[in-house]
């Protein structure tokens, strides 16, 4: 029962930032632009995360840093792939690229090395007052980090707006179809950049959650690529913000299951390689890619471009 | 001046011209980068130019860097020209280099005519049927390949990791395997150099790509699938059998790649040996613009960027991932055509208006 517990508590932990990255997947790509960027975008946030909560002592601060860092890298990529029709996935890619590198010439500049950071103010855990006295839920989630809360919110608040707003329903329609939706008088560009600043918002808080929200610190490429993994927690959810951070939890679960596994006598690279073959076979045996949006990754023009 | 309008003719024409335009304007954004962290960029390019042509050591192990990028960037154009995105390079680099290593360790007896070309087959096999699982998933299932490839690049380190750590360890505090017969290693060109006869291969890779590419009916139809599937398929082309053998040949190419790096560099398989390289074939394939010969100009260029790195590293305190910002800027920018025009025609107007005032 303990290691039951032990591992649900510890795949809760491990979902939260992969849920973050993929509700921002759900939101860009349901606006029609695949965003491979999620993993740079993780990795400003935990970086700025950092630098905030350093700068300013405070690290709901850093949280609020982090997440001014996420929309810029957002706004970046808009402009890229929605102004100058920039070939999404490698808008992306560069975008890792930029963000790898962009942080490590900044961690020089700021802490002068090139490994860590220092460590600063984290956001630390709460304890919910009525949750900690029910058993079972005390162990899982009575003492947490508050940005599990935060999640929980952020996904509510997706799945409200995306399904029971006009404007949900607007941003749904440019990612299935842009030119209907622009001859119907949306405005598809103002949309599309919305969306993506937003999107490189949650990514943000999801990548802040590994810096201030757990170890306390940026260390070098910290994401690994938990932005790539929670792209194709996108896909296994179909695009439903809902469904998909609860497909995060899958994930979560695999690698806290390889975490315990580690003190068994397996080779730790065999144990390693678990949650990236769950994942493989997951993508396989998943069957609704049907409900992509159907044309993400198409690049709009507008009148008279 | 004949043939100066000649030059322009060709530049306009072979998009090399974009590219290099890309690369100016990624300099010089970088360059406001460094400015910014507060260092200089002539201090920073110097450093750069020294590391990767300071001298004959230098240069030539530029070009010796430039051999597996070459591998990877001719990859990552096949696969392109399928309309694949195959990230899985990485991987597939690993999954050749190993078998490589281990055929050219435990075989012994062989004569080096036989025991080298059989290494770097097997390498090149490896890679290749390694790589047709990502299309056989992408054909049968719909997967996207690129998620995929990306979760199969971790499984392919993991996979071979364990291998060299547990079955097929050498002696030793490093983790890596036994160093492999005389028989199976390649020619160092330039002593203590990445320089090894493997840039001739890389060569005639590109160039047997490029002839396969333009010059055979195969080629014609590989580019059709890639172009405009639904007209190909219409014309009686089965573009997923075209799609496994884009997929074999490219996770073929990276195979060799990784194979050569065994048998003409390090001499044995070592943890970490293959790193960036799958990334970087991205950025040198679309820089290349899908031509094999600017495939190998681009990754002679990237071959400049990872060396200028050390040698930032070496003489100046700017850390050498700077040069990751300036990769980036030349994938976007390169990848980018809108603002490329934007630029030239802010130029052609500037021309203009200078035209304009001299004729009045």
């Amino acid at each position: 029962m303990d290691f039951v517990l032990n591992l649900l508590a510890g795949a809760i932990r491990v979902t939260i930032p992969i849920a973050f990255a993929a509700l921002a997947g759900v939101l860009s790509e349901r606006s029609g632009v695949i965003n491979m960027g999620l993993e740079g975008m993780m990795l400003m946030g935990s970086f700025f995360g950092v630098v905030g909560s350093y700068l300013t002592g405070n690290a709901w601060l850093g949280l609020l840093v982090a997440m001014a860092a996420g929309a810029v890298v957002g706004l970046f990529m808009a402009v890229f792939t929605i102004s100058f029709k920039c070939e999404h996935m490698l808008a992306g890619v560069g975008i890792n690229i930029l963000a790898s590198g962009l942080s490590i010439v900044l961690l020089q500049m700021i802490w002068e090395t090139r490994g860590k950071s220092s460590i600063v103010e984290g956001l630390g855990v709460v304890s919910a007052p009525l949750l900690n006295r029910i058993p079972v839920v005390r162990e899982l989630i009575g003492t947490v980090s508050p940005m599990f809360y935060l999640l929980l919110v952020c996904v509510f608040l997706v799945w409200i707006v995306l399904y029971h707003m006009p404007v949900g329903l607007r941003v749904r329609v440019i990612g299935d179809n842009p030119f209907m939706a622009g001859s119907m008088g949306i405005k598809v560009y103002k949309y599309q950049y919305i969306s993506l600043m937003v999107s490189g918002m949650l990514a943000a808080m999801g990548g802040a959650y590994l810096s201030i929200g757990d170890i306390n610190m940026f260390s070098k490429d910290m994401v690994s690529g938990r932005g790539y993994i929670a792209l194709s927690m996108v896909i296994l959810g179909g695009w439903h913000p809902v469904k998909v951070a609860a497909c995060g939890l899958i994930y979560g679960l695999a690698q806290s299951l390889q975490f315990r596994l580690q003190t068994v006598e397996i080779p730790p690279q065999l144990v390693q390689m678990l949650p990236y073959v769950i994942t493989i076979l997951v993508l396989i045996f998943a069957r609704n890619r049907s409900k992509a949006p159907a044309m993400e990754g198409v690049h709009y023009y507008q009148k008279g471009e | 001046m004949k043939a100066l309008k000649k030059t322009k003719e060709w530049l306009g024409k072979s998009e090399i011209l974009l590219s290099l335009i890309a690369l100016l304007l990624s300099l010089l954004v970088s360059s406001v980068v460094i400015i910014i962290s507060g260092y200089s960029p002539f201090e920073a390019y110097g450093a750069m130019l020294k590391g990767a042509f300071g001298s004959n050591y230098y240069l030539a192990q530029t070009i010796g860097t430039a051999i597996p990028l070459i591998f990877s960037g001719l990859a990552m154009a096949i696969a392109m020209k399928v309309g694949i995105f195959n990230i899985g390079i990485e991987g597939q680099m690993i999954i050749g280099a190993l078998p490589a290593a281990l055929l050219g360790t435990y075989v012994t007896g062989l004569p080096a005519w036989l025991h080298l070309p059989l290494c770097i087959l097997v390498g090149a096999i490896a890679g290749g049927l390694w790589a047709m699982i990502v299309a056989v998933l992408k054909n049968r299932l719909r997967i996207n390949e690129v998620i995929l490839t990306i979760m199969m690049n971790y499984v392919a380190t993991y996979i071979v990791d364990y291998l060299v750590n547990y079955p097929f360890r050498a002696e030793g505090k490093i983790i890596r395997t036994e160093e492999i017969q005389p028989t199976a290693a390649m020619t160092t060109l330039v002593p203590h150099t990445r320089l090894y006869s493997g840039i001739f291969l890389a060569l005639a890779a590109a160039g047997i790509l490029w002839y396969v590419l333009k010059k055979t009916c195969f080629g014609y139809e590989l580019r059709a699938v890639g172009s405009n599937p639904d007209a190909a398929e219409t014309a009686g082309v089965n573009r997923k059998k075209y799609m496994l053998r884009a997929m074999f040949i490219s996770g073929a190419l990276a195979g060799i790649g990784g194979a050569g790096e065994v048998l003409g560099f390090y001499g044995y398989y070592i943890s970490n040996m293959i790193s960036g390289y799958g990334f970087d074939g991205i950025a040198i394939a679309t820089m290349g613009r899908g031509n094999p010969f600017g495939t190998v100009l681009a990754a002679l260029l990237f071959g400049v960027l990872r060396n200028g790195a050390t040698g930032m590293n070496r003489s100046t305190s700017i850390p050498g991932e700077f040069i990751q910002v300036l990769q980036a800027l030349v994938i976007l920018f390169v990848s980018t055509p809108g603002i490329i025009r934007v630029v030239q025609k802010s130029w052609k107007r500037k021309r203009f208006a200078q035209r304009k005032e001299e004729v009045a």
